[in-house]
């Protein structure tokens, strides 16, 4: 299946228009992001020579967003800074979501004690504490970005891996994968063709919600300056203008563009998310307290 | 043309037998877990590389034999099941270890920080709680509106800050008019109650405030489409086709359905909550438990560190524990 949201939900005229816009928005925020760190990386950008007389210079017309506390220019860190969030956000969500999907396949297709071992487990992973265990983790194991990527991916998986359990457990029952077992499929050729689709399109919802999780719980841990030594990231830029005195010099410039970035991103995620679970779920648009008509608007290119 | 069904016969109440079972094993499955915890707990610090009396030794002229005494004197000679043994056995004690730079007994350190750290986030999420709850449904109740999506982008976009962000951003915003710095003023000479009660709650103003801006987002959002969905339930529309006012089914019927995920969710995101607080902590140098977590990881301070981490996460399962008998309270349906 080409687009699994379409298939699903067919009734797109009772959508409201402005969920499109959003989708749209989303979808060109983290393009745009993805494109500037990966073009940070290509043309190997280097911060620039540390020169103890821009200290906190503020914003200028050649320099749109001033100087930090080593007097380098806020725009360029800012350009090298979305690389490790944008790679650990998606390595670290792709993490969470394989671990995730696994067990919650495995748990929700086998019936029995292994299904509630893994769903114990599972419980307990979405209970635990994520930033002070990630916190312990990193603070003993140290930090650099490929390790946080694992950490933080074997501590986003539990939700993930609940949706699919769920999902799995009710799809496995519907009467046609009890037609295909009947006519001799395995487990194996069951999942792959007849459970995957159907939980395919929940993965991408939750996977949207752990790129996000995972680029906060960095920029957390790199606030404790857990994130590795020489990491330029947006997390370790609110870091040091936070421990090195940016407020005492009304240094807003430093401080206030790196946690928009994170913010901007973070939104981006959680808009794509939501569309998408809009697209697979459209039910939650049609409760309404008001008076509902029925007569649908049509527009141009609409089947009446 | 719709069909209309029979209601489905009403639930007999559970039996206390029933109620008891459901708390039983919800009881036995949070011994579980803190169990899990205290041996994840133990394991962690054991498992990696170095033990603590390896970079203490590393002392210049450091011979063997003082390796060797060290290791005796902290029993790490021990097999690790031993070591473990010991741990389980101290920690049924309530010892904890000695905290390496305060030098007392973690225990003591913990309960302290634990007593500053409970008022703040109380306040913070009866905060985000109340906003959250009150945002969401007006959001379900405007559904459709421009009101709703107001509601709905700007709590998505304020919970997409980092949390440690939101504080610093505070602190710009309120610095000139309140303290940004520990839970008291250290320069105080005053003994008399209100004065002190008046400082004290100067300076729990701003880290409340940045958890509840911190957390608000998501009950915004978990409130709206739980009340959405209670409200396209066929009692609400029966309600409706009665002719009851809107206020009416929206508080006598739709909120106190819609409340059981809220319950569920407010509960899970106490785990969310404890890692803000360590964030709040740290930039308001706020004397919690999460600040003494940070500090452990800067010092070394295994002890204090382990503690405060077990500290945080059993509070958090005994907080969903705790959840799931509110929501038996709230719909008892769910023994079943």
């Amino acid at each position: 299946m080409s687009d699994p949201a379409q298939t699903i939900a067919p009734a797109k005229p009772l959508r409201p228009r402005t969920t499109n816009l959003k989708l749209w928005v989303a979808i060109g925020t983290l393009l745009t992001f993805i494109v500037i760190a990966a073009g940070s990386r290509l043309l190997q950008i280097d911060p620039g020579p540390i020169d103890t007389s821009l200290i906190y210079a503020p914003p200028s017309a050649a320099h749109w967003l001033g100087f930090d506390d080593a007097g380098r220019d806020v725009v360029r860190l800012l350009i090298i800074g979305s690389w490790p969030s944008v790679i650990v956000g998606l390595c670290a969500a792709a993490v969470a979501v394989l671990i995730g999907g696994t067990i919650g396949l495995v748990a929700g297709y086998s019936r029995g004690w292994l299904d509630l071992i893994l769903l114990r487990i599972t419980d307990y992973f979405i209970v635990v504490p994520a930033l002070p265990l990630a916190m312990v983790i990193t603070a003993i194991w140290g930090a650099d970005l490929w390790r946080m990527i694992v950490v933080i991916g074997i501590l986003l998986w539990a939700t993930t891996a609940r949706v699919v359990r769920a999902q799995v457990k009710s799809g496995r029952e519907r009467v046609y994968v009890q037609r295909a077992k009947a006519l001799g499929a395995g487990p194996v050729h069951i999942i792959i063709h007849h459970i995957l689709p159907q939980v395919l399109p929940l993965i991408s919802t939750t996977g949207a919600l752990a790129v996000a999780l995972a680029i906060l719980t960095q920029a957390a841990l790199e606030f404790f300056g857990l994130g590795g030594a020489d990491v330029l990231s947006w997390g370790t830029m609110i870091r040091f203008a936070f421990q090195r005195d940016a407020l005492l010099n009304d240094a807003w410039w430093v401080i206030v563009p790196p946690g928009l970035c994170i913010c901007t991103v973070i939104t981006a995620c959680y808009w794509l998310s939501q569309c998408l679970e809009s697209a697979i779920n459209p039910r939650l648009h049609t409760t309404d307290l008001r008076v509902r008509s029925f007569s649908r608007r049509l527009t141009p290119g609409d089947q009446p | 043309m719709r069909r209309w069904r029979l209601p489905p016969p009403s639930p007999k109440p559970p039996s206390s037998m029933t109620r008891f079972s459901y708390l039983a094993r919800k009881i036995g499955i949070v011994a579980f877990g803190i169990f899990a915890t205290i041996t994840l707990n133990f394991f962690l610090f054991r498992v990696l590389p170095g033990d603590a009396v390896a970079s203490m030794a590393r002392v210049p002229g450091g011979s063997a034999e003082l390796k060797a005494t060290l290791l005796a004197e902290f029993g790490l000679d021990k097999p690790l099941m031993a070591q473990y043994g010991d741990y389980l056995y101290q920690l049924m004690r309530g010892n904890l270890g000695v905290s390496y730079s305060s030098l007392r007994p973690v225990t003591e350190d913990v309960i302290k920080a634990v007593g500053n750290t409970v008022p703040m986030t109380l306040l913070g999420i009866t905060i985000a709680v109340l906003v959250g709850i009150s945002t969401g449904v007006l959001a379900a109740y405007k559904h459709g509106t421009a009101t709703d999506t107001v509601i709905t982008n700007v709590a998505t976009i304020v919970y997409s800050a980092p949390t440690q962000w939101i504080a610093i951003m505070l602190v710009l915003a309120f610095s000139a008019y309140l303290p940004a710095s520990g839970a008291s003023d250290p320069f105080s000479f005053e003994t008399e109650f209100w004065p002190l009660f008046v400082d004290r709650l100067r300076h729990i103003v701003l880290p409340s405030l940045t958890l509840a801006t911190a957390c608000f987002g998501q009950y915004t959002l978990v409130t709206r489409s739980s009340v959405l969905a209670t409200l396209g339930e066929d009692y609400v529309g029966a309600a409706k086709a009665m002719g009851f006012p809107a206020g009416r089914i929206l508080f006598s019927y739709a909120i106190p359905n819609a409340l059981i995920p809220i319950v569920t969710l407010i509960a899970l995101s106490m785990g969310t909550i404890m890692g803000g607080s360590v964030v709040i902590e740290t930039v308001f140098s706020w004397p919690g438990i999460g600040r003494a977590m940070y500090e452990a990881i800067t010092d070394r301070n295994y002890p204090l560190l382990q503690g405060a981490l077990l500290v945080i996460t059993v509070s958090v399962i005994v907080f969903n524990l705790l959840a799931d008998i509110i929501n038996m309270k709230i719909d008892p349906r769910i023994v079943e």
